[in-house]
């Protein structure tokens, strides 16, 4: 044994297939396309390239689908749906394993990874998005990739990556109750700002960590990218492998035993050294809400908006000063690849139970496995006798692609991860938040505080 | 792409965080890139005629010069395309976003890292006085200001000399097939669930 490697290290160094001058050609386990992954596809077609390795590349279609139904047909645009069914002749074309618009496992990729067991610890996952950090929750180095680097792992099934420095984030003490990993990931922003991660992999360690379910890990690490960080890892640890066994695609029988094996030496060992550290107290914690268009510009729902870049202050239409509970709102959204998982839904519907939205409201569920969960419980029940809209998997409102869009200065209180301008909607203004705290204030019609 | 040096006027972008979503809204995203990326660059906060992207001292612009954390956010690799189209080669930062920064490499877009007080000062040359060219080294690791004053970044080895002499990255790690068989066969012993195919899960 060498020098104590972090989890990072570990994944990294048994991935490097060359070195090259300051960068190394990294093998990749698993590349997982979606509908806006067609740039690379039309590149490879002009070289006259074929997918390497289609079995280990996955595919489903989610950032451009509506979420009315399932036909591609209630697309708003053509264009719109051309990029669904391109999709689907591109993976077709290359024999690319994929979960169809109509097939009940298609929904946001970042949520069906995990949800499928293709999603494995140890392994490099990339995706063309960047959320794909979300996967590191599971104990893999996974990490979003534009279309050109895409286009490289579909022709070669590798990539050139410059090593990344590690820092890690350690998350002592309990939460207080209604306080969720969605608060605790928006605190960490707002402590180490959207640049604060900038070239690192971090990795989240600490009771809090520990103590959290898979679902609530893998909202922590989605948002790792909104700190900058390209990568968000966990140490897979008993809580990873009760949530994988038995995934369709995760390993079985003998395979599951030695995989198992492997998967135990993946945690950084002590006295790991990381290049960069930080620490918060999750006792403290209270529900956040952001107020700006950075998601570094969250604050507790007790707190008033602080000072700002002016801008910010005049897109979002507050002043400093201005109270963050009871601020009007005007729509709200449930779902993204941050907060659309069975969790996400339970929390909301507990909120929303036997109550009414006073405003326009929809949950869009990370998968439609997730969505069919849903109904089993009579999630959905609850949600629409609240005058909730029930739809479909997507990203939908996240970013608006599939033209799930709000309105010019409409205040839309969101679970998404975003809150940049025109981000869903030109002139939308987002509020990010936990799913209880949006349920609330759909019930509200204002930000509002979940304890009270 | 091939990059060895430029000099062209330099357009200051004074904000932090500029995310890839105020690059290029999504919208625009589904359109095929032979129909140009370049109309799309800013382009709701280019609706304001006073945007300095409109003004007239930048229309020639080819290198940017921002400010904290550049291209953040989403992958979207249409950032780069609008930049690149609308002619930009190279864009000076403080600090980028890993995913942007790789997308402007594999784009012909030079990024250079420079201290946060080295931005602020080229940028407020460039506020004073509008049309003021800068060159981007690439051979040299250097930006120069026309007064002569150079400020040294650097590129790693591997894109430098690719951008030098305009290799394809795809094209020479194609010549590299022997070795990326060879790693696969050691891996699938090791780790045969990593790399059997999904098909048959399906």
């Amino acid at each position: 044994m060498g020098s104590p490697r972090t989890l990072f290290e570990k994944i990294w160094d048994r991935h490097v297939v060359l070195r090259r001058e300051g960068q190394c050609l990294l093998y990749v386990d698993r590349n997982i396309v979606h509908d806006g992954a067609f740039h690379a596809f039309a590149n490879l077609a002009r070289r006259g390239l074929k997918v390497r390795r289609p079995g280990q590349t996955f595919g489903t279609p989610d950032h451009y689908v509506p979420t009315v139904s399932r036909s591609p047909a209630d697309a708003p645009t053509a264009e719109i749906r051309r990029m669904v069914e391109t999709f689907a002749d591109n993976v077709r074309a290359h024999g690319i394993p994929a979960f169809q618009l109509a097939d009940d496992r298609q929904g946001i990729v970042h949520i069906v990874g995990p949800e499928q067991g293709i999603t494995l610890p140890g392994f490099v996952l990339v995706c063309g998005d960047s959320h794909t950090s979300t996967h590191g929750a599971l104990g893999a180095l996974a990490f979003g990739i534009g279309q050109s680097e895409n286009e490289h792992v579909l022709a070669t099934q590798t990539l050139w990556q410059a090593p990344q420095k590690t820092m890690r984030i350690s998350v002592e003490g309990k939460r207080q109750d209604h306080v969720s990993a969605k608060d605790l990931i928006l605190a960490i922003i707002a402590r180490i700002g959207a640049g604060g991660a900038v070239g690192h992999v971090v990795e989240y360690a600490g009771s809090a960590i520990r103590a959290m379910s898979v679902e609530e890990r893998l909202t922590v690490c989605n948002m790792s990218i909104e700190a900058g960080a390209r990568a968000g890892m966990v140490a897979p640890d008993d809580t990873t492998f009760s949530y994988l066994a038995g995934r369709p695609f995760a390993p079985k029988g003998a395979e599951w035993e030695r995989a198992l094996a492997y998967w135990k030496t993946l945690p950084s060992d002590p006295g790991a050294r990381f290049e960069a550290e930080a620490s918060l107290d999750a006792s403290r914690l209270e529900p956040m809400v952001t107020w700006g268009t950075s998601p570094e510009h969250a604050a507790p729902i007790s707190a008033a908006v602080p000072s700002g870049p002016p801008r910010a202050h005049e897109y979002m239409g507050l002043a400093p000063g201005t109270k963050l509970e009871g601020l009007k709102i005007d729509r709200v959204f449930i779902g993204s690849c941050t907060n659309s998982r069975i969790e996400d839904l339970r929390a909301a519907a507990a909120v929303v139970r036997g109550k009414k939205a006073r405003v326009p409201a929809m949950v869009v569920p990370g998968s439609g496995l997730v969505k069919k969960q849903a109904e089993a419980e009579g999630l959905d029940a609850v949600f629409s006798a609240a005058g909730f809209e029930w739809r479909h998997a997507g990203c939908s409102m996240c970013v608006g692609m599939n033209g799930d869009l709000g309105r010019p200065q409409e205040r839309i209180a969101s679970t998404s991860n975003r809150n940049f301008e025109g981000r869903q909607g030109r002139g939308a203004r987002t509020h990010l938040m936990s799913p209880a705290m949006a349920a609330a204030a759909a019930i509200a019609g204002c930000l509002t505080d979940i304890r009270k | 792409m091939k990059f060895t040096s430029l000099t062209a006027v330099a357009m200051p972008y004074e904000p932090v965080n500029v995310d890839t979503d105020q690059i290029i809204p999504a919208r625009f995203l589904k359109f095929p890139r032979k129909d140009g990326y370049g109309k799309f660059l800013f382009h709701d906060l280019a609706e304001d005629p006073d945007f300095i992207l409109n003004r007239e001292r930048f229309r020639e612009a080819k290198i940017l010069v921002g400010n904290r954390n550049f291209g953040c956010g989403s992958s979207r690799e249409g950032a780069a395309y609008a930049l690149f189209d609308r002619g930009f080669r190279s864009v000076i930062a403080p600090s980028f976003g890993d995913i942007f920064y790789n997308n402007c490499l594999k784009n012909g877009i030079v990024p250079v890292r420079l201290s946060e007080g080295e931005c602020t000062r080229l940028r407020k040359l460039l506020n004073d006085h509008p049309g003021t060219q800068l060159t981007v080294d690439l051979e040299k690791q250097l930006v120069a200001e026309p007064g002569g004053e150079t400020h040294p970044f650097t590129v790693d080895g591997f894109h430098r000399e690719m951008l030098l002499k305009g290799v394809d990255e795809l094209g020479l790690t194609l010549t590299l097939m022997p070795q990326i068989e060879a790693f696969e066969k050691g891996y699938a012993a090791e780790a045969p669930w990593a790399v059997r195919g999904s098909e048959q899960m399906l």
